[in-house]
């Protein structure tokens, strides 16, 4: 379907309509919502209630008990998790969150503002869970859960790219994010996945990454990175796959090994290490850091993850470097430890080249590639000539998972600000810690949902728009694989002449190597500032 | 409907105290049955849910992280509001608890042309919100005067800042008209905003009404009505101490007043009002972001299926043989 043009989808009304909320139904509206999860996809790694279903059809094919599936999922979830508890007993409904949500600025749905996102869920939380809801129904903000009720929590759960910016304004530090991720998890109870999360989660538990690249393509994919850095280096790098005994096992989202721009960071990287001299090993099998599973239930998401440990014991490695990508982070940083720990087969993480000890990471042993390089530049162990990203009027924009989940906010800055001349801010209410999500994350990076994802993105174009004409900022840079993925088409669409990169690209070109040939063009194959007649030398 | 139920519950409330003791002289039932009920209730309750709450576990460290981590000595943290030790931990939550930090964030989103959006700094909630609740807190410790004979001196200090201006007789405490504004600033927003009225419930208006009337009713009694103060302070010293008189001659209005407080204190266990003790006890601000340095454990962590290599070697031997990778097994 054809998107509307920009002029019409920024007349945006956010005044919620006269008729109560409960009492609206949501429209599914092409463009507004993924496709169904196919059967296969939930088979392949035993999901509730594989089947062929489509989301315009009045029947989804449910099991005959769902309601009682849902309600004891609930019930149980509620007693598991005391967040999930909490928040969905204390909220105020003071409405601080609401304009907080980027789905909800992007497209004024009222239903997007993350308090009644919550409130979907927790009208049915309150009649079957609550005294006050059971016996006073509705007056007290209690709901049967009824089919359309049902549809009303898919549609908007998948609405929600878990992103954690209300939580950060939430006087009680409300995360609706945390409410998404448990009303997916019961909406997977029934089978009620979507295509684009289902689809790579099955992928990555057979060929341990969400492309499903099998090892031998993986390979293939290296081989190109090493001829094309060839041509534009004359240095011929030697990663090792697999390899037994290496000091560190790298890995990184599947996306950068397979999908421009992210394939460029991914040669950064290979130039970083080689420059380095690093005993490292990329693993075919450990070949995603992400984990489409955490958008499914808790357990798909550590089930996944699992191989990452387990590779790195069968390989013997001494720790674990971990690529640019946002959500792969969250999960790395704040859940992977409670899984899997302690992981004492593992040493904590030194730099071999610095010899700093990573603190931070001593008890589960993961290093972000961000503090590694930062690291590096601040002990004066890179020969980095920033000039060489001098056509570039860079900005930066902050995953939401890296930067409320985790904190990582100056170690990619201070890399920017070393490897290239022009940086400049967004608006401050617009980065680091209030940063905009890419308005695709948590899966709904699919394609049939275009115009949620154009509404979603557009805080963030709006701001990217901003110092693009104020700068004239033409680069991107960011650290996340679906940021890389997402950013593209959304700055086409909102911003044109704004183009994606990862930091590590930016270092990969900026990076003077010993024994590099003169380079002409960047990792693009893009002529370098100041050589722009010698291309083909 | 929500705001029509609620105000017609309040009203209802204060009838029922009114024809009460006015027609039906239950002074007793409404001076000492009630207060005392409604205490046990509100004691109670709140353990109740306290417990209920801490019975459950928390799974996962997920602090919202509002700033700079902890990596590098090179690199400022920010200790408070992305906090790495407990005692940031601590300083984070009392700033949450006695400034509202989180809310003092606000921002108002507004779509201009260009099109531009902007997210400017608002900062009216987070006074409101403030004034309101210092100035309950403050009243509500001023009525520790009438519990207690010598009044203890922390309330007497109270009384003298608040009534600092001197004005009218009795002297005019400066919370009691904060109070009241405040009351009505959160109720008026809720009508007015339209995002925040389509949000609202009969449970949002409902303890606005009442700690409105609680408000009203109690301004009623010291600057107009004046009651029988030393009357009142014989039948609250006499419930302390559960040795409960009825004193003859307090007005009707105060009944009215402490029906109200009463309905307020067995209302607050079951409603939001429990906020209060949950934003203690919310994981995503009283946990510190140490989570790579330091283990969090789950008690229902379980083992789960996992794809191993072996059975991936298996599927793909030939593929990677074919490219030279490693295998187990040749
Ligand atoms: C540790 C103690 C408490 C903290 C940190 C706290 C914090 C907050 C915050 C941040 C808000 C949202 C902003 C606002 O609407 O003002 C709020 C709302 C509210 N609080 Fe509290 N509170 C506490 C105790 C209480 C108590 C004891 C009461 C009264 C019995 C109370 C009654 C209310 C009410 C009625 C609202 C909703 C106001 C509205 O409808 O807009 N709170 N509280
Ligand atoms: S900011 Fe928090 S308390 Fe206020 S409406 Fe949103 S979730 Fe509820
Ligand atoms: S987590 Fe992000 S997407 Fe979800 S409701 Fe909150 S602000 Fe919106």
């Amino acid at each position: 379907m054809a998107n509307p043009k920009p002029e019409e989808l920024i007349r945006i009304n956010h005044v919620p309509p006269k008729q109560a909320w409960m009492d609206t139904r949501p429209d599914f509206r092409p463009g507004m919502f993924c496709y169904a999860s196919k059967a296969k996809s939930l088979e392949y790694v035993g999901m509730p209630n594989p089947r062929q279903w489509s989301v315009k059809d009045e029947d989804w094919h449910l099991p005959e008990n769902w309601q009682e599936i849902f309600i004891e999922g609930l019930r149980e979830r509620v007693d598991k998790y005391r967040s999930f508890r909490l928040f969905l007993d204390i909220c105020v409904r003071c409405g601080a969150c609401a304009d907080k949500c980027h789905f909800y600025i992007g497209g004024g749905d009222p239903k997007n503002m993350p308090v009644l996102r919550a409130e979907l869920l927790r009208s049915v939380y309150r009649k079957y869970c609550t005294t006050s809801g059971r016996i006073m129904g509705k007056i007290a903000g209690a709901r049967e859960l009824t089919i359309d009720v049902l549809k009303e929590i898919w549609y908007y759960a998948y609405q929600c790219t878990e992103c954690r910016r209300c939580s950060l304004f939430c006087p009680y530090g409300i995360d609706t994010a945390e409410i998404t991720i448990l009303a997916r998890e019961l909406l997977n109870l029934l089978g009620l996945n979507i295509d684009w999360i289902a689809g790579p989660v099955a992928n990555c538990y057979r060929t341990g990454n969400h492309l499903g690249l099998q090892p031998h393509t993986i390979k293939d994919s290296f081989d190109m990175f090493i001829d094309d850095l060839e041509t534009i280096t004359g240095i011929k790098v030697s990663p090792t796959f697999n390899r037994k005994g290496a000091e560190i096992l790298v890995v990184i989202p599947s996306g950068s090994m397979f999908a421009d721009p992210g394939t460029f960071t991914t040669m950064g990287e290979l130039l970083l290490f080689h420059e380095l001299g690093l005993d490292y090993t990329w693993s075919t099998f450990a070949s995603e850091g992400g984990d489409f599973g955490f958008f499914t239930t808790n357990e798909m998401a550590k089930r996944l993850h699992s191989k990452i440990y387990a590779e790195a014991k069968r390989l013997k490695v001494k720790w674990i470097l971990g690529g640019e990508c946002g959500h792969m982070w969250r999960v790395w940083h704040q859940y992977h430890n409670t899984w899997f720990g302690p992981v004492d087969y593992l040493e904590e993480p030194v730099s071999p080249i610095t010899g700093t000890r990573f603190e931070n990471a001593k008890s589960n042993k993961t290093v972000h590639i961000t503090e590694f390089t930062a690291d590096l530049i601040k002990n004066g162990k890179l020969n980095l000539d920033p000039k060489r990203n001098d056509n570039l009027i860079v900005t930066y924009h902050d995953s939401c998972n890296t930067s409320r989940g985790m904190g990582l906010l100056e170690e990619p800055r201070f890399i920017i600000n070393n490897v290239c001349n022009n940086f400049y801010e967004m608006p401050e209410n617009t980065i680091r810690e209030q940063t905009f999500c890419c308005g695709s994350g948590s899966g709904l990076n699919a394609s049939e949902n275009m115009e949620q994802r154009l509404r979603g993105g557009l805080p963030r174009a709006n701001a990217v728009r901003h110092v693009h004409k104020k700068y004239g900022v033409n680069m991107l840079a960011c650290i996340c694989a679906i940021d890389r993925a997402v950013l593209p088409p959304l700055m086409d669409y909102w911003v044109p002449g704004v183009a994606v990169t990862g930091v590590h690209e930016m270092v990969g070109n900026a990076l003077i190597m010993k024994g590099e040939r003169k380079r002409t063009t960047n990792l693009r194959g893009e002529p370098l500032p100041g050589m722009e007649g010698e291309e083909d030398v | 409907m929500g705001l029509l139920f609620s105000f017609f519950a309040v009203a209802i409330l204060g009838v029922i105290a009114f024809v009460g003791v006015r027609s039906i002289h239950l002074h007793y039932f409404f001076g000492v049955i009630i207060p005392y009920l409604a205490f046990a209730v509100f004691i109670v309750g709140i353990a109740f849910r306290v417990l209920k709450w801490a019975r459950v576990p928390v799974p996962f460290r997920i602090p919202t992280t509002a700033g700079q981590e902890k990596s590098f000595p090179w690199i400022k943290s920010s200790k408070i509001d992305n906090p790495f030790t407990s005692f940031g931990v601590i300083i984070r939550m009392a700033l949450e608890v006695l400034v509202f930090r989180s809310l003092f964030r606000n921002t108002k989103m507004e779509l201009r042309d260009g099109p531009q959006f902007t997210y400017g700094s608002t900062k009216w909630l987070w006074m409101a919100g403030l004034a309101f609740h210092w100035t309950f807190l403050v009243i509500l410790t001023r009525h520790l005067r009438l519990f207690f004979e010598p009044v203890p001196f922390f309330v007497e200090i109270l009384e003298t800042l608040d009534g600092f201006f001197q004005v009218g007789a009795p002297v005019l405490y400066i919370t009691d008209l904060i109070f009241l504004g405040a009351v009505t600033f959160l109720f008026l927003r809720r009508v007015i905003i339209p995002q925040v009225r389509y949000i609202s419930l009969a449970s949002d208006y409902f303890p606005l009404f009442l700690i409105g009337a609680i408000g009203t009713t109690g301004v009623l009694m010291r600057y107009f009505l004046k009651t029988d103060v030393v009357g009142i302070k014989e039948l609250m010293m006499g419930l302390i101490t559960f040795n409960p008189v009825i004193p003859a001659g307090i007005g009707t209005i105060f009944y009215i007043h402490l029906f109200l407080v009463s309905a307020l204190f067995a209302y607050f266990p079951m409603s939001k009002l429990m906020h209060m003790a949950g934003v203690f006890m919310s994981p995503t601000r009283n946990l510190a972001n140490n989570n790579r340095a330091a283990l969090h454990a789950n008690p229902w962590n379980y083992p789960v299926k996992a794809h191993t290599y072996e059975e991936y070697e298996e599927e793909f031997r030939d593929k990677m043989k074919s490219v030279g990778l490693p295998v187990e097994k040749e």
